[in-house]
């Protein structure tokens, strides 16, 4: 019987190949953790030997190392250097071209749209992010017709955190370890001596179709087990995490000397926000080539920490690091809620984990709200 | 279009390398393009033809390091609808402006046999502290896009699309890991102005610079305490922005926080 929504079943480390072949005979491109420049990257994979078996990734603060793991898993390491968006909302997208044609002109469309990716390795916090950049982008009256094509075609292949980087705080954020709905397949990872294997979870009707295709065994409830255990010891390993009123404590903290402290050591490079796997902001600029024959409307990523992010007529909004800062960590803890029911923070830790001089959100949000007590605290000693 | 009259393209030399007046030669199939649209009335790299002003725009490449310069950059100006200048040393006053960190008079007696002949200002400084400047192209050298995008924006009257922003945004749109946080290597790319392609980055080199700080006063101070905390040398730190944009204010003003 074909599995359904739910179904369960054991896959060995070479099946993994066939669930990549299966992928890619349906017609997608696959695209998952591979090593380069010192880092986990997402990029297109054609089998698990692209995959950075026995590798894991050590973060903190301003540091990202790989180191070798104690086994050959293939899932050993927490995240990759960026996320999906890069896949999902590419950095420069071509919106239309238009040609001189007589009196007139021609347009056509922006790109055509690429082959339907397979995400594979997704974790809970990126399915989280990814489901944030839903709302963002398919806003009812509001679409993004790219992302919305892109997302709509995509299959995702969810891999459960067994373990958690020093940088993670998705437990307090309220979106991981644990996969949350959303996915096409899930996958635990598990070593045990030399038994490697997945357990597969079915997340909707085409992820069941594929698992249907692999004729798997069912898993035992030894393997259900300990596929059950992995979240919980990835969350017991966090160390960082977030206030569940980081929206109040925030807006209450608009005028905090706090903003000043944090812009002596805020770069404004706008790393934080180019990492960030919500981080949506884009500008939009026109080119011509020399005759005008030809112009070119192109998108690309943007951020609220560059000095022409907020410019209107008469000069920038934003001009200090405190303001830019203040108006990224607002809207990313505190706005956002009203803007799209939810934080945007997902608890990925990749600002803190790629920030060059490591301002971390966790902490900086902690200061504010000690801040905030140590002064209503001043206040109770005046009465 | 055809039958309006092409813009007058003037390319002028001051102290410098001739590389930024290369990259307008290095922009081979588009050079013709580039000829078709202006007429390229002066420009010695590439013709002894001199074509008389005034010009619609100038492109001044080099710094102002003699009494002849100060003079001659006058007269461009006066030559010229719009002056831009391309590259480090026009823009920022070059490698050559390390002189202004030291005693001129000291060089010039120590390289020359007779320092008697040599008229030499006692500093190397951009363009824009002599004459108004429209536009500044940044690099070392400019970037050739960069050139071929200012000539489009301004022969249709457009907006250049050339980025203020930090060339980390570079990097992470290309897709390069960060080098400061995946190896510990020392990258300027925080404080500098995009723009280059991403080129020391994207081969696991930390960034030098060469586009110089970024134009709202760059948070050099906070680049520097981390470099520190890596381990680099006040030496050492101080060297990482005494280079080709050594006496671009925010530059100077962070190198010379470093003297001992």
């Amino acid at each position: 019987m074909a599995p359904s929504i739910g179904a369960k079943v054991v896959l060995l480390r070479e099946d993994l190949d066939r669930l990549i072949a299966e992928l890619r005979e349906r017609g997608y491109v696959v695209i998952g953790p591979t090593l380069g420049e010192g880092a986990i990257l997402y990029e297109e994979v054609t089998s698990s030997g692209d995959l950075p078996a026995g590798w894991s990734d050590v973060a903190e603060a301003a540091a990202y190392r790989l180191q070798e793991g104690a086994d050959r898993r293939l899932f050993g390491y927490s995240l990759a250097a960026q996320g999906w968006k890069r896949h999902l909302y590419p950095p420069r997208q071509r919106l239309f071209l238009a040609e001189r044609a007589g009196r007139g002109f021609r347009l056509s469309s922006g790109e055509a749209d690429g082959a339907p990716m397979a995400l594979l390795g997704v974790r809970a916090c990126e399915l989280a992010a990814i489901q944030i950049q839903d709302r963002v982008f398919t806003k009812e009256g509001f679409t993004e017709p790219g992302y919305a094509g892109r997302r709509r075609a995509a299959f995702i292949v969810a891999v459960e955190c067994g373990r958690a980087a020093a940088t993670c705080f998705c437990a307090s954020a309220g979106t991981g370890p644990a996969v949350g709905p959303g996915y096409d397949l899930l996958l635990n990872e598990m070593i045990d001596g030399d038994a490697h294997r997945f357990l597969a979870t079915a997340g909707s009707d085409n992820g069941a179709a594929i698992l249907g295709g692999l004729s798997c065994r069912p898993p035992t409830a030894a393997e259900l087990s300990s596929a059950a255990a992995q979240p919980a010891a990835a969350a017991a390993q966090q160390q960082r995490r977030i206030s569940a009123d980081a929206a109040g404590v925030l807006t209450r903290a608009a005028e905090s000397p706090h903003w000043e402290a944090v812009s002596k050591r805020c770069l404004t490079c706008g790393n934080c926000t180019m990492v960030c796997p919500t981080c949506f902001c884009t500008t939009v600029e026109d080119i011509t080539d020399l005759s005008g024959d030809i112009a070119e409307r192109w998108r690309q990523w943007d951020s609220c920490f560059t000095i022409d992010y907020s410019y209107i007529h008469g000069g920038s909004v934003r001009q200090s690091g405190a303001a830019r800062y203040r108006q990224w960590i607002t809207h990313k803890l505190a706005s956002w809620h009203r803007q799209f029911g939810s934080s945007g923070c997902v608890g990925c830790g990749r600002c803190i984990a790629w920030c060059p001089v490591g301002i971390d959100i966790t902490a900086e949000l902690h200061a504010l709200e000690q801040a905030e007590q140590v002064s209503k605290g001043g206040d109770n000693g005046a009465d | 279009m055809a039958e309006t009259r092409r813009p007058k393209l003037a390319v002028w030399k001051f102290s410098s390398c001739d590389g930024c007046q290369l990259s307008l030669l290095d922009c081979e199939l588009e050079l013709l393009a580039v000829a078709e649209a202006v007429e390229i009335a002066y420009f010695l790299e590439a013709t002894r033809t001199v074509g008389k002003g005034p010009y619609d725009l100038s492109l001044v490449e080099g710094s102002i390091t003699t009494p002849h310069d100060v003079q001659r950059i006058g007269e461009v100006r006066r030559q010229s609808k719009l002056l831009v200048t391309i590259g480090a040393c026009a823009t920022a006053g070059g490698i050559q402006a390390l002189r202004n960190f030291k005693d001129i008079k000291g060089f010039i007696d120590r390289v020359y046999a007779h320092p008697e002949y040599i008229e030499a200002l006692a500093t190397s400084t951009a363009i824009a502290d002599h004459v108004t400047v429209d536009f500044e192209l940044r690099g070392c050298p400019i970037n050739k896009n960069q050139l071929l995008e200012l000539l489009s924006a301004l022969l249709n009257r457009r907006k250049p699309n050339i980025p203020t922003y930090a060339e980390c945004i570079e990097c992470k749109t290309r897709g390069t890991v960060c080098v400061m946080v995946a190896k510990g290597e020392p990258c300027l790319g925080p404080v500098v102005q995009a723009g280059c392609g991403n080129l020391c980055p994207a081969q696991g080199r930390g960034c030098y610079g060469c586009f110089g700080p970024l134009g709202n006063l760059p948070n050099t101070a906070a680049l520097t305490a981390q470099f520190a905390a890596m381990g680099m040398d006040r030496r050492d730190i101080q060297r990482r922005f005494r280079s080709f944009n050594a006496n671009a204010q925010a530059f100077r003003k962070e190198s010379e926080a470093y003297d001992d």
